[in-house]
């Protein structure tokens, strides 16, 4: 097939226009951080028009237009922006020269199928540079944190030490803080607390629900999920108001006629709470897995003398699990972001992490909020990764090809 | 099986969680460098002589909202909350506050003097023990003003001078007085102008002439942040916040004293509280409202103690070293033309003014 690809030079009216189009949208990045956004546009033009004239029609050598690219960007990035502005420009000298080449040769073609016109070509590239876009634009506030969170300063601003990629600038002070803080540390035992148990109880409330509710026999099972699922489509300031008023009183009786300690009692209140929102989670995964699951399975377990709970156990669940699991993410998930339902329910001694983060960005910008932010993100990408490598490993283990 | 293991061993360890922590208390109050101060001065002391284990929740922002749901739902869960003076106020005629009798109940001043006389015009309610006096006054980045640093409140409204951006409280309380001031009404006839409709609105219009150019915050933590980002020139916010900017994150910000709004924080213990935990919080605000606990909170944050008796005893930060005297809003250089906040006149006026003030900002 890529032999029949046509890969041949283009002209320059084709070449000229379009990289200064692309010099002119990062000399619009660069020119507003600047100031003048316009400038930033003439300037970027101009500058990549002229590295591919120079390099189209004197140079005409790749390798040494590489280099010449990235020296002129890089200096001309350490007149604007010092040290930082070195890479930043080392960058965006390999990336024109990249780019130059790529039209210029008609490499863009390579990977395609030759009987795609102009506009499929234009259409296929187009398509991948929407979706990168969507990418920066979901992942960009993520990763602004985290430098953010480095910061010698207590506010949530890249101080010109940081710019300048100043050692001074930077600091762990806010992880200290984190790790040292009692209020953080207390916030974030409780959240550890309290969301696997709310995930434990979810998910066995949850699942009992839905294999209940795929039973034929069962009456009026719309409106059994209906109510079962409302507290995911009830807004949630609405339940948190009507579970304090509810759980109130609970708990009062608890500690009245139970005796119980305060303390747990608040804890109680605020698993039961997070668990009544992570039900519905769990209903919709493993309803959602049930769908594929054959009953017939469960009929020959019994005519070999199971019992229902042995059945359940042995083969009913291990062919759910997946749906088992990712409803258990999503309900720990949800307890473990929950601060509107929290805020209500609990007092301060189960004060949890997103209460603490919340009332941190209220009270005291502080970036403890950010250093706290980044070692959850880590966190988070670290449980994802294991979850997917046990995942491909059982996979193998039963002979499938990862997909 | 592996299910029913990680189960038993959650609830064992939620209990061991409610097993440990029996005597505890918990106080309501402000957040940040505030909490941090009272923690350094109260709190960790008390913990120190009595054991009880303090637990800081910080709602002070909602407090009267709060107060008033956990009291409906019989269900009040802090023992001792930190309030500013108007707050007290009102949730002691709601009867959502315990009063308090100053003179058996709080701790007499060294010499002898009766709580009632040391705390003196202070105590402005019932219900409402004093801890420190603070000011709602405006900073500046001295980078960003020009060689003409501002002096005094009127060039918060002099777009010509100093142009850019400000930020102000999204409240009526403290613009209106400032607006009114520098359309040339008298300070002592500031109140009496702003009873009327005419005046309300004279003070809007005033402020409508920096509207476009006022960023509006309300948490005090939000005008640190923008004069840290030089997002805004000047801005106001309680004076220990811009305290804690320009001497402990050494940030290029100085501070106007002038026509600072002066005004009164203090404690309030929620009414029904049980017995037991009653006879707590008073043994609490009898040891943390005594003269040497408010001269020592001022080592940590630039607010007045409220006792007469304290302020001799008010020496240099715990970690900076520097004379703390000179920051306080009680310092004679920098109250030199404070500006009195009057409680009773915004407790008769402020659901009225309120809503003229919110219907003229989304305008």
């Amino acid at each position: 097939m890529a032999a029949l690809t046509p890969i041949s030079r283009k002209p320059m009216s084709l070449v000229l226009p379009t990289v200064a189009a692309a010099g002119g949208l990062l000399g619009l990045f660069v020119g507003t951080a600047n100031g003048s956004g316009l400038m930033g546009v003439v300037v970027g033009a101009c500058l990549v028009v002229a590295l591919a004239m120079i390099f189209i029609s004197v140079l005409k050598n790749e390798g040494l237009a590489k280099w010449i690219s990235i020296a002129v960007m890089a200096v001309l990035g350490f007149i604007f922006g010092g040290t930082p502005g070195v890479i930043l420009g080392a960058i965006f000298g390999w990336l024109f020269h990249w780019f130059i080449y790529w039209l210029y040769e008609g490499r863009y073609r390579a990977r395609l199928l030759p009987y795609l016109t102009p506009r499929q070509v234009l259409w296929h590239y187009t398509f991948r540079v929407i979706c990168g876009s969507i990418f920066v634009f979901l992942i960009t506030p993520i990763l602004v944190v985290m430098p953010l969170s480095f910061n010698a300063q207590d506010f949530f601003t890249f101080t010109p030490e940081m710019l300048r990629l100043d050692p001074e600038g930077y600091s762990l002070k806010h992880y200290r803080d984190f790790f040292t803080n009692n209020e953080w540390q207390r916030s974030f035992k409780n959240s550890l607390i309290i969301a696997p148990i709310a995930t434990v109880i979810s998910v066995s409330l949850g699942t009992l629900a839905a294999i209940g509710l795929s039973q034929n026999h069962v009456p009026f099972k719309r409106a059994i999920m209906a109510i079962l699922i409302s507290p995911m489509i009830v807004p949630l300031i609405i339940s948190a108001t009507g579970m304090f008023f509810f759980y109130s009183q609970i708990g009062n009786w608890m500690e009245g006629t139970l005796g119980l300690n305060k303390t747990f009692v608040g804890y109680v209140k605020v698993v039961l709470a997070h668990a009544v929102l992570g039900i519905p989670f769990v209903i919709i995964t493993v309803t959602a897995t049930l769908v594929g699951f054959d009953n017939s399975l469960t009929r020959a377990a019994a005519n070999m003398g199971a019992n229902p709970v042995t059945t359940f156990f042995k083969v009913q669940m291990p062919l759910i699990l997946p749906g088992v699991i990712s409803g258990g993410l999503f309900a720990f998930i949800t307890s473990f972001d929950e601060v509107v339902v929290v805020l209500f329910v609990g007092s301060a001694s189960q004060k949890t992490l997103p209460w603490q983060m919340f009332t941190g960005l209220r009270e005291q910008i502080s970036p403890t909020i950010l250093a706290v932010a980044t070692i959850l993100v880590v966190i988070s990408i670290a449980l994802l990764t294991t979850v997917e490598m046990l995942r491909r490993r059982s996979e193998r283990l039963r002979g499938m090809s990862p997909s | 099986m592996k299910l029913t293991k990680i189960f038993m061993a959650s609830t064992a360890l939620a209990f061991a969680a409610g097993a440990v922590a029996a005597e505890e208390m918990t106080i309501v109050s402000w957040g940040g460098a505030y909490s941090k101060s009272q923690m350094k001065a109260y709190h960790e002391p008390y913990s120190a002589k009595t054991g009880v284990n303090i637990i800081n929740d910080d709602s002070s922002a909602e407090a009267v909202s709060k107060l008033r749901a956990m009291n409906e739902a019989g269900n009040v869960t802090w023992d001792v909350v930190d309030v500013v003076a108007s707050d007290a106020i009102r949730l002691c005629d709601e009867g959502l506050a315990e009063e308090i009798d100053f003179n058996t109940q709080l701790a007499p001043a060294p010499d002898g003097t009766s709580a009632e006389d040391d705390f003196g015009a202070l105590l402005v309610s019932d219900c409402f023990i004093p801890q420190i006096v603070y000011s709602t006054t405006f900073g500046y980045r001295t980078d960003l003003v020009g060689d003409t640093p501002p002096t005094e409140i009127c060039d918060v409204f002099d777009l010509e001078a100093y142009p850019g951006k400000r930020s102000l409280e999204k409240r009526p309380i403290g613009n209106m007085e400032w607006a009114l001031l520098c359309d040339g009404v008298a300070k002592d006839e500031i109140y009496e102008v702003l009873e009327t409709s005419e005046g309300q609105d004279r003070a809007l219009a005033k402020l409508d002439t920096i509207k476009d150019s006022v960023i509006w915050w309300s948490a005090g933590a939000d005008t640190p942040q923008l004069l840290a980002d030089g997002e805004v020139i000047m801005g106001s916010t309680f004076n220990g916040r811009l305290f804690s900017v320009i001497e402990e994150q050494n940030q290029p910000v100085a501070m106007l004293w002038d026509a600072q709004m002066f005004d009164l924080d203090g404690w309030i213990i929620p009414a029904g509280l049980s017995e037991e935990r009653k006879a707590r919080a008073l043994d609490y605000i009898y040891f943390a409202t005594d003269t040497q606990r408010l001269a020592d909170q001022a080592k940590f944050i630039s607010y007045g103690p409220a006792r007469a008796s304290s302020a001799p005893l008010v020496s240099t930060h715990a970690e900076l070293g520097i004379e703390m005297a000179p920051h306080m809003p009680t310092d004679p250089a920098n109250a030199q033309n404070t500006f009195l906040y009057n409680y009773e006149f915004w407790a008769d006026y402020r659901d009225d003014i309120d809503a003229k003030f919110q219907a003229w900002l989304a305008k």
